[in-house]
C-alpha cells in the first residue's frame, strides 16, 4: 500500500519534467523565445475582497493573486488537474489516517526565511482557530483536534449568544518531527487529503505574519514563483519574478500586473486591442453568437473546469419533498438547447454530479434522468399533484438570468405550468436566505471544486451536515457510503464507491445538475505558451512573451 | 453678497449631518447580511463573520455605529473597506478622475447644447431644428451603453484613434469620448431648454425694444437674449455635475474609468456603509457648492434678482 | 418677431367647443385661451394622436396581436424578423412583436406616472421656494440638496426590499410601488429647475403688480408664476419620461422592480445588450417605440408651452 501510494507521487514530478521540456524547447517556430525575461505581463484581475492571507481568502480575485505569492505542499498539473509534490518531497500514509509529510530542501519566504515544517503547522492552527475568523477555517476540519479550536456560534450569528472560547489554542492532530518534517493525524481515514494540500489554505506563512500582522497584509510575503512588489488599490497589483524559488519551471516572465478593470467588458475591449495581455472571463456580449473566435482569432480557449451548475431544492419546505416532483422537472430540461442557444455550445449538458476532468469521475452517471424527455417528465410531473407556478430564483448581480429563464422556457413547454425566474438582488442576499434555511423556490446553486477530487463534489454537498449541503439532503445509505469511500485504501477503491453514492444521490435528485462550467480564455498577440489551468488561471509558469 | 455666500456654507454643516446620516441608515437597512456572501457557495464559518462584524461595530445600534463613524470622520478618517483598503484612498484616487470626466462631459453638453439649442431657437421649425430633434429622440431612445460600446468598438478597436480603455492616469485627452457618451442625455436636454428658452425670450419686450432700438442682432442674441435665455440652463448644468460624477456607472464600465460610479455601486452591493458614506458625502459638497455657484450665477446674468 | 396669428387668437369663437367652458362673456381663462389655440396647432393634433394610439396600445395589446408575449421556445432563438414573427424572436424565442406590443402597457404607465409625479413634487417645492425665498427657500433647497446625494440605486434597492412584502405580489402594486419610488428619488432636479424659473419671474412687474393689488400667494403663483414657469419644466419631463422608461429596467436588472411575465420596453432594451452585434433587431424594435413615445410627448410639451405662454399672444 504503501508503495502504491509512493508511486503515485513519484509518477507526479514527471510531468513537470514533460511541460518543463516541451516549453523550454520553444516549439513555436517564429515567436516563442526565451530571452523574454524582461517582460511584465499583465493580467485581467478584480479588487481582493480581503487582505492577501491565503487561509482568508476563497474568491477569484484575491485567489488568483495568492496563487503566483505563495507555493503549497502540492501542486496540480495545469492541464489534466492531476496532483504532484511542490514543496513536499514526501506525503506517505499507511492507513490514510496518519500522514507523514517531509519538505523539500532550499525553499524561501521572499524575505528570506526558509519554509520550515513550523512554516505550516503555525499557519494551519492558526486559520483554523475560531477566533482568528478566518474564512477557510473548515478546511481543517478533518484534522484532529479541530472540533477543540474551533467553535460555532450554537445559536447563528445574528443570535445574541457569542460562539465559546475554543477549549486548546492548537490542533492536537499537527505534529512537527524535525525542521523538514511534520506528521499530520486525521480524526477519520480520508484518503484524499493530500489532493487537499494543493489548496492555498494550506500554504505556509512566515514568522513575520506572527509577529506583526498589519506588516504582512501591507506587504505580504510568500514562498511563490513571485513575489509582492506594489498594490494601488482600485487600480493594480504588481508581482515580480522571485529569483530563489526553487519550484519548476522557472517563470519566464519578470513580472505580472493584476490589473483591475471596471468591467469585464473593458478588459475585453482592451485584450483585443492587446492593451492587456491576458482575460479569463470572456463578456457575455464576447461571447454572443461565438463572436471573441473571430474578435481573438488563435488566441483564445474555451475549456471546461471544475464546476458544475445546478437547480437546488429547498428540501425542508414539504413542497419540494417528493423526489417524482425533482426528477420530473430534471427531465423536463431541453440540457442541450440551453447549451447551443445561451452558451453557444460551450457547456456541456450536465450528465452526472461530477464536472469533467476531475479525477475520479465517470460520465454519465445521470443517464435517463438528465436526458430531456418531456412526455415523461409530464406525466410524473402531473402524478405528483404540484401546485403552483414553478419559480427559479438566483441573485441578479451575477449573470445567470439568461440560462435560468430558457430552462424555465423549458420547464414551462414541457410540464405545462407557468415557470418564472424571481431574481434575488445581491448574492450576499440570497446567502443569508440559503443559510438561514429561508428559501422558497428552487435556487441557483453552483460549485467549483476547491480541490481536484471527486469527494469534493459530494461531501461537501450531499453529506448530512455536509458544509454546503443547504437543502438539507439527508440519506443514510449516501452518508454509510461516503464514510466507506473517505476511509479506502487506496484512491481508486475509494473512487468507485463515490462513483456508487453518486449514483444513488441522483436517484432522489435532491439538486438537478444542469450543466457543466466552462471557461473562455484570450490573450493578446504577444503571449505565446498559454495554458490555462482547470482553476481558471494563466499558467504563470510556463507562459512565455515574444518580442515583436 | 458676501453674507448671504457666508450663511449659504454654514448650512452645509446640517445638511452634512443630514446626508451622512439618511445614507448611514439606507446601507445599513440593505437586506442581507455583508458577509454571507463573501466564502463562495459555503456558509462562512460562524468565527468569520463573527470577527468581521466585531471588527466593524456591526453588531452596534445604527446611532452608535453612526456616531463613532462622524467622530472618526472630522479627524479626517474615512474608515476601511472590508478588505482592509483606506476609504480615504479610494476617495482620493477616484475623486479627480471622476471630476476630470464630469467636467469634460459638462464642457461638451454646454456646448454642443447651447449652441444647438440657439440655432434651433432661432430658426424653430427648419430643417436644422428638425434635424436637432431627430438626434435629440435618437440619444434618448437608445442606451448608454450602446452609445459607449458602438463608439469604443468603432474609434477603438476598428479605426484605432482612440484607445479603447482609459489609462489609469485618465488625462482629459483621453476623456473625450466617455465624455462625450456620459453627457448625451444630458446633451438632449440642454440643447432643448436653450430653444426653448431663447424661442420664448425672443418675443419679450426688452428684445422688441432692443431690436427696435436698430441694435445689430448678433448683439441682441449675445447681449440681451442669450443672457437672459440661460437662467434655466446655468441652473441645470450645475445641478447636472452631481448627476455626472455619480451617475456615470455604465460609462466608467465601458471605458474602464476607475471613478467613484462604480465605486458607489460596488460598495452599495458590499454594502460597504464606510465607503458610500464617505464618497457621497463628498459629493453632496460638491453639489451645495454647485448650487451657492448657479444661486450667484442668477444674480449675474438677471440684474432683477437680489439677494439679501 | 411678430406673429399674425396671436392676434387671431383674441377673436371669441363663442359655442364651437364645450370643453372650452366657462363664461364666454368674461375674458377667457388663460387655461380655455390655450385650449382654444391648441385645437388648431397640427403640432398638438399629430401628437395627440399618436399619444392616444399608444394608450390604446397600452390597454388593448389583444387588439393587435394575439400571440402570447412570454411563449418562449428555444429552437428559434434569436431568429430575424420574417413574416411569421415581423419582429424577429429573442433569446428565449420569444416574439418580439407581441413583446413590444404587450411592453406599452407598463411603459408609458411607469413613464408617464413617474414624470407626473416626480413633476408635481419638483414643481410644488420648487415653486414655494423660489416664489418665497427667504428659511423657506432655505429650508426647502436643504431638503433638496440631501435628497439629490442619495445615490439611486442604494435608495431604490430599500424601498423596493422594504415595502415589497407590503404591496403584494400582484403587477399593479410593484408598478405602482416603482413608479413612488423612481419619484421620491428623481425628484430634486425639477425641483432646481422650477425654482430658478420661480426665483427669475418673482420680481417681473406683472408679479409686484399682482401682489400689489392684493392677490393671495395661491393666486399669485396659480394664475401668473405657473404659466410662466411652465416651460423648463415641461420640457425636462418630456425628456425625462424617456429617460423613466429605461430607468424601469435597471430597476428590474438589480431583481427589485418588475417581474416575468411582466414585459416592459425597458426591459428588452436591457436584455438586447449583450446581442447587439449578432441580433440587432432585438434592440431596435423597442427602441423604436420608446422614440417614438418620447417624440409624441415632446410634440405635445412644444404644443402646450407655446400654448401657455402668456407672451407668445
Amino acid at each position: 500500500m504503501r508503495a502504491r501510494r509512493a508511486a503515485a507521487w513519484a509518477a507526479a514530478p514527471l510531468s513537470i519534467v514533460l511541460i518543463t521540456t516541451a516549453c523550454g524547447g520553444g516549439g513555436e517556430p517564429g515567436g516563442g523565445s526565451a530571452g523574454a525575461s524582461g517582460v511584465t505581463i499583465s493580467v485581467n484581475g478584480t479588487e481582493p475582497e480581503n487582505p492577501l492571507v491565503p487561509g482568508n481568502t476563497n474568491e477569484t480575485g484575491g485567489g488568483k493573486i495568492i496563487d503566483a505569492l505563495f507555493s503549497p505542499l502540492v501542486e496540480y498539473d495545469p492541464t489534466t488537474a492531476q496532483p504532484a509534490n511542490m514543496v513536499a518531497e514526501s506525503i506517505e500514509t499507511t492507513d490514510s489516517q496518519v500522514y507523514t509529510i517531509r519538505l523539500k530542501d532550499g525553499w524561501t519566504f521572499h524575505d528570506g526565511t526558509p519554509v520550515t515544517a513550523q512554516s505550516f503547522v503555525r499557519a494551519w492552527n492558526y486559520t483554523a482557530y475560531s477566533p482568528n475568523g478566518q474564512q477557510n477555517g473548515s478546511f481543517f476540519s478533518h484534522i484532529q483536534g479541530f472540533d477543540q479550536v474551533h467553535t460555532e456560534d450554537p445559536d447563528g450569528t445574528a443570535g445574541p449568544q457569542t460562539a465559546p472560547q475554543p477549549a486548546a489554542p492548537e490542533m492536537s492532530g499537527l505534529r512537527v518531527v524535525d525542521d523538514r518534517t511534520f506528521e499530520v493525524t486525521l480524526s477519520a481515514p480520508f484518503a484524499v487529503f493530500p489532493t487537499m494540500l494543493g489548496y492555498r489554505a494550506f500554504a505556509p506563512l512566515p514568522d513575520l505574519f506572527f509577529t506583526d500582522k498589519a506588516a504582512f497584509e501591507a506587504h505580504p510575503i510568500g514562498n511563490g514563483p513571485f513575489r509582492f512588489v506594489s498594490r494601488q488599490p482600485g487600480a493594480n497589483i504588481m508581482v515580480e519574478r522571485y529569483e530563489q524559488w526553487p519550484g519548476a519551471p522557472k517563470p519566464s516572465v519578470s513580472g505580472i500586473e493584476f490589473r483591475f478593470y471596471e468591467s469585464a467588458e473593458a478588459a475585453y475591449a482592451d485584450v483585443v486591442a492587446n492593451n492587456l495581455d491576458f482575460i479569463e472571463v470572456i463578456p457575455p456580449s464576447g461571447l454572443a453568437g461565438n463572436l471573441y473566435r473571430t474578435d481573438l482569432a488563435d488566441r483564445s480557449v474555451s475549456r471546461t473546469y471544475l464546476g458544475v451548475q445546478r437547480l437546488g431544492f429547498p428540501l425542508y419546505d414539504p413542497r419540494y419533498q417528493n423526489p417524482e416532483l425533482r426528477k420530473a422537472i430534471s427531465m423536463a430540461i431541453d440540457r442541450e438547447a440551453v447549451n447551443q442557444q445561451i452558451f453557444g455550445g460551450t457547456r456541456p449538458p450536465a450528465d452526472g454530479l461530477v464536472a469533467p476532468d476531475v479525477p475520479g469521475r465517470v460520465a454519465g452517471q445521470c443517464g435517463d434522468l438528465c436526458t430531456y424527455q418531456p412526455d415523461r417528465a409530464r406525466k410524473m410531473f402531473e402524478a405528483t399533484g404540484f401546485q403552483g407556478p414553478i419559480e427559479l430564483t438566483s441573485n441578479a448581480d451575477s449573470g445567470n438570468a439568461e440560462w435560468i429563464q430558457a430552462t424555465c422556457v423549458s420547464i414551462s413547454n414541457a410540464l405545462g405550468v407557468q415557470c418564472t425566474f424571481v431574481p434575488v438582488p445581491t448574492f450576499g442576499e440570497i446567502r443569508s436566505a440559503i443559510n438561514a434555511r429561508q428559501m422558497k423556490q428552487i435556487y441557483r446553486s453552483s460549485w467549483v471544486a476547491d480541490y481536484p477530487s471527486i469527494e469534493n463534489f459530494l461531501n461537501p454537498l450531499y453529506r448530512t451536515g455536509g458544509s454546503t449541503n443547504d437543502g438539507e439532503y439527508t440519506n443514510p445509505a449516501v452518508d454509510a457510503l461516503l464514510a466507506r469511500a473517505d476511509a479506502a485504501p487506496s484512491a481508486e477503491e475509494g473512487n468507485a464507491l463515490y462513483q456508487e453514492a453518486e449514483r444513488l444521490i441522483i436517484q432522489d435528485m435532491p439538486a438537478i445538475p444542469v450543466y457543466f462550467q466552462s471557461f473562455q480564455a484570450g490573450w493578446s498577440e504577444r503571449l505565446q505558451n498559454v495554458t490555462v489551468t482547470p482553476f481558471r488561471e494563466l499558467d504563470l509558469e510556463s507562459v512565455t512573451v515574444s518580442e515583436q | 453678497m458676501s453674507r448671504y455666500i457666508l450663511r449659504r456654507l454654514l448650512q452645509l454643516v446640517p445638511v452634512f449631518v443630514g446626508t451622512t446620516f439618511l445614507i448611514y441608515l439606507l446601507v445599513w437597512a440593505l437586506p442581507g447580511d455583508p458577509f454571507a456572501g463573501k466564502c463562495g457557495e459555503r456558509a462562512c464559518p460562524d468565527a468569520y463573520v463573527t470577527r468581521m462584524r466585531e471588527e466593524f461595530h456591526l453588531d452596534e445600534n445604527v446611532v452608535v455605529q453612526y456616531l463613532r463613524y462622524l467622530g472618526n470622520l472630522l479627524q479626517g478618517d474615512f474608515g476601511q473597506t472590508f478588505s482592509g483598503t483606506s476609504v480615504g484612498e479610494l476617495i482620493a484616487a477616484a475623486y479627480p478622475v471622476t471630476l476630470r470626466l464630469a467636467i469634460v462631459a459638462l464642457l461638451i453638453e454646454a456646448a454642443i447644447g447651447v449652441l444647438a439649442g440657439v440655432l434651433t431657437g432661432l430658426r424653430s421649425g427648419g430643417f436644422l431644428d428638425n434635424l436637432v430633434l431627430v438626434s435629440t429622440l435618437f440619444l434618448i431612445s437608445i442606451p448608454v451603453f450602446v452609445t459607449g460600446y458602438v463608439l469604443q468598438t468603432v474609434l477603438g478597436l476598428r479605426l484605432g484613434i482612440i484607445s479603447p480603455t482609459v489609462s489609469a492616469d485618465a488625462g482629459f485627452g483621453e476623456l473625450l469620448v466617455p465624455g462625450f457618451v456620459l453627457a448625451s442625455l444630458s446633451m438632449a436636454y440642454v440643447a432643448r431648454l436653450t430653444r426653448t428658452s431663447i424661442a420664448e425670450n425672443r418675443r419679450s419686450d426688452y428684445v422688441r425694444t432692443a431690436v427696435a432700438k436698430g441694435l445689430e442682432p448678433r448683439r441682441v442674441v449675445g447681449v440681451h437674449l442669450l443672457r437672459n435665455s440661460l437662467i434655466p440652463v446655468v441652473t441645470f448644468l450645475g445641478v447636472d455635475l452631481g448627476s455626472l460624477m455619480s451617475g456615470a456607472i455604465v460609462t466608467e464600465g465601458i471605458f474602464n474609468i476607475r471613478g467613484i460610479g462604480g465605486l458607489i455601486f460596488r460598495s452599495i452591493a458590499l454594502r460597504e456603509g464606510a465607503t458610500v458614506t464617505g464618497v457621497v458625502v463628498l459629493l453632496v459638497i460638491v453639489y451645495l457648492l454647485m448650487n451657492l455657484l448657479v444661486d450667484v450665477v442668477y444674480a449675474v446674468l438677471d440684474p432683477r434678482i437680489r439677494y439679501v | 418677431m411678430s406673429d399674425p396669428s396671436v392676434l387671431g387668437t383674441a377673436v371669441a369663437e363663442p359655442g364651437s367647443s364645450g370643453a372650452g367652458g366657462g363664461a364666454p362673456d368674461r375674458a377667457r381663462s388663460l387655461a380655455s385661451d390655450a385650449w382654444h389655440d391648441l385645437r388648431r396647432r397640427p403640432l398638438f393634433l399629430i401628437s395627440v394622436t399618436l399619444i392616444a394610439f399608444l394608450l390604446v396600445l397600452a390597454a388593448f395589446p389583444q387588439l393587435f396581436t394575439s400571440v402570447d408575449p412570454s411563449a418562449g421556445d428555444l429552437a428559434r432563438s434569436r431568429q430575424p424578423p420574417s413574416a411569421q414573427a415581423w419582429f424577429g424572436y429573442d433569446l428565449l424565442g420569444r416574439d418580439v412583436y407581441a413583446r413590444t406590443i404587450h411592453g406599452t402597457r407598463v411603459s408609458i404607465v411607469v413613464g408617464v406616472l413617474a414624470t407626473a409625479f416626480t413633476v408635481l413634487l419638483g414643481g410644488t417645492l420648487g415653486m414655494i421656494a423660489g416664489y418665497h425665498g427667504g428659511w423657506v427657500d432655505t429650508l426647502v433647497s436643504r431638503l433638496t440638496d440631501v435628497v439629490f446625494g442619495l445615490p439611486f440605486v442604494l435608495g431604490a434597492i430599500v424601498i423596493l426590499s422594504s415595502f415589497r412584502e407590503a404591496v403584494g405580489g400582484g403587477a399593479v402594486g410593484i408598478t405602482a410601488l416603482v413608479v413612488l419610488t423612481m419619484a421620491a428619488l428623481s425628484w430634486p432636479v425639477s425641483m432646481r429647475i422650477t425654482r430658478s424659473a420661480a426665483i427669475a419671474a418673482r420680481d417681473q412687474d406683472y408679479v409686484r403688480a399682482a401682489r400689489a393689488l392684493g392677490a393671495g400667494p395661491a393666486r399669485v403663483i396659480w394664475r401668473h408664476m405657473l404659466p410662466n414657469c411652465l416651460a423648463p419644466v415641461l420640457v425636462y419631463a418630456t425628456i425625462a419620461l424617456g429617460a423613466f422608461i429605461g430607468v424601469e429596467a435597471t430597476l428590474s436588472f438589480l431583481g427589485i422592480g418588475l417581474r416575468d411575465p411582466v414585459v416592459s420596453w425597458g426591459v428588452m432594451i436591457s436584455e438586447a445588450r449583450d446581442y447587439i452585434r449578432v441580433a440587432p433587431h432585438l434592440l431596435l424594435f423597442p427602441a423604436a417605440f420608446l422614440a417614438v413615445t418620447v417624440l409624441a410627448f415632446v410634440m405635445l410639451g412644444d404644443a402646450v408651452r407655446d400654448a401657455f405662454d402668456p407672451k407668445g399672444r
